[in-house]
């Protein structure tokens, strides 16, 4: 049977590895190429890597470290961050990405996913999505976290799917940066809404989060944390030995 | 030298990294002549069946693959490459394949329970069928190892071709090989040292085995 994954997630600006708690204070980590080739060799499953970049100047370097990355892994990679065309699909898959992940460009424009579905795979179609409580509301903010859209959390993620988005990845502005676990009632919804792969994300602050998360939502394939696997808090292959003790089918 | 076909289908950089990251000279190309003469050939592919075989058609590249398969040369198809080496898919219609080995493309939602999602997508064990020798592609495979699948249909063999498959809700075909001619429905260029290990089993295959 089919393993849960495991998935560290590089936010790079600048042309360095950077991470934030509740979407602010960013803090430099490391060399994305360095820590991409650790995380392939030791257990992760597939990365992640998002592009936090604001120029235009910075995101040709985004582009040299993308390629760089992509030549030197040998595990899938989901590339997102200033994906609003298909062009910028096409930009990011020459690199060598597996998977372009989408968020406020397809708020912009949904037909973003149905375009990019018909030319490259639903399999390559990933949407991202930041998810806030407001007024008791699972709410779609865009911009990083920043902008409400005022947009139904459940009704969007459907949306999407139908127009040809192969993954979900939810990403849990409550609970990013808390280190109190991953957001068990918002995933619970959605992986009761969709049938399409849906990723954790937002909340990781050991192993036993993990292990609730895949005991308590079996229906979650994967489970995406950035700052606790950059810092050293919970190393991937200790993780696995967790998760497979605790009777998770893993790597 | 190593050449992986280039007929317009999918991104081939990650295959060209894995393959120089285990020392193998390769070539990326289209060009009949160039396919003739490397010692090895894959034929990659991600997409649609039906309009890979066009492109294939079209290129006349299937020619070039149907001959230089017959000499006896070493030939790896993946996922949509390996789906390709059969006879027909089901996949939008009817599709006519290579015809290398017998055997048809067909839905993977047509053998496993409703509540299992497709794309089969992950990691996924290769498992060895025990009623035979295990294939050299798996000289440095162990069953059990993960391999990394996306795929929604799968090739159905007739005829004894299977060599690994997988489970998810049934058995799906993992690798299939006849001769010299084999075909894997993972991706070896993205499932880390194993899949690494496998292409590498597949550089030191001798002619015609």
């Amino acid at each position: 049977m089919i393993t849960k994954r495991i998935i560290p997630c590089l936010d790079v600006r600048d042309g360095r590895v950077v991470k934030g708690v509740n979407f602010a204070g960013l803090a430099d980590v490391s060399s994305p190429v360095e820590l991409a080739r650790y995380y392939s060799e030791h257990g992760a499953d597939e990365l992640v890597f998002y592009d936090i970049t604001a120029s235009s100047q910075n995101r040709r370097l985004f582009t040299d470290i993308l390629t760089k990355v992509a030549g030197s892994i040998f595990i899938p990679l989901t590339v997102g961050g200033g994906i609003n065309s298909l062009a910028d699909f096409d930009r990011v898959l020459r690199c060598g990405a597996d998977k372009v992940s989408v968020n406020s460009g397809a708020l912009k424009d949904s037909q973003l996913i149905r375009q990019a579905a018909l030319r490259y795979g639903n399999q390559c179609v990933v949407l991202s999505v930041d998810i806030k409580r407001v007024n008791g509301c699972f709410t779609v903010f865009a911009k990083g976290g920043r902008e409400n859209t005022g947009l139904d959390a459940l009704a969007w993620i459907k949306e999407a799917v139908d127009l040809g988005a192969g993954e979900v990845v939810v990403n849990s502005i409550d609970t990013d940066g808390v280190k109190a676990g991953f957001d068990l009632e918002l995933l619970s919804a959605i992986c009761q809404a969709v049938s399409v792969p849906v990723v954790a994300s937002g909340g990781a602050g050991g192993i036993e989060d993990f292990i609730d998360l895949f005991q308590q939502l079996p229906k979650v394939d994967a489970g995406l944390a950035a700052s606790i696997f950059h810092f050293g808090e919970v190393s991937i292959p200790d993780l696995k030995a967790q998760l497979a003790q605790a009777g998770i089918t893993v790597r | 030298m190593i050449t992986i076909i280039d007929y317009g289908v999918g991104n081939l950089f990650s295959l060209k990294s894995s393959l120089e990251a285990i020392g193998q000279p390769v070539t990326i190309s289209n060009q009949p002549e160039t396919i003739r003469q490397g010692q090895r050939i894959i034929l990659p592919g991600v997409g649609a069946f039906g309009d890979a075989a066009q492109k294939l058609r079209r290129s006349g590249l299937d020619q070039v693959l149907l001959e230089e398969a017959d000499k006896g040369k070493p030939l790896l198809g993946i996922c949509l490459g390996m789906q390709l080496l059969f006879d027909t898919s089901s996949e939008y219609g009817l599709h006519t394949g290579l015809g290398l080995i017998r055997g048809q493309v067909q839905p993977i939602s047509s053998v496993i329970p409703p509540d299992l999602k497709v794309p089969h997508m992950g990691w996924n064990a290769l498992h060895f069928p025990t009623d035979q020798e295990k294939h050299p592609l798996f000289n440095y495979t162990n069953d059990g190892d993960c391999v990394y699948f996306v795929h929604s249909y799968y090739a159905a063999p007739w005829g004894p071709a299977l060599i690994a498959f997988s489970e998810y809700g049934a058995a799906l075909t993992a690798a299939v090989a006849r001769r010299n001619i084999c075909g894997c429905q993972f991706h070896p260029e993205k499932s880390g040292l194993v899949g690494l290990n496998i292409l590498r089993a597949f550089c030191e295959m001798g002619e015609d085995l």
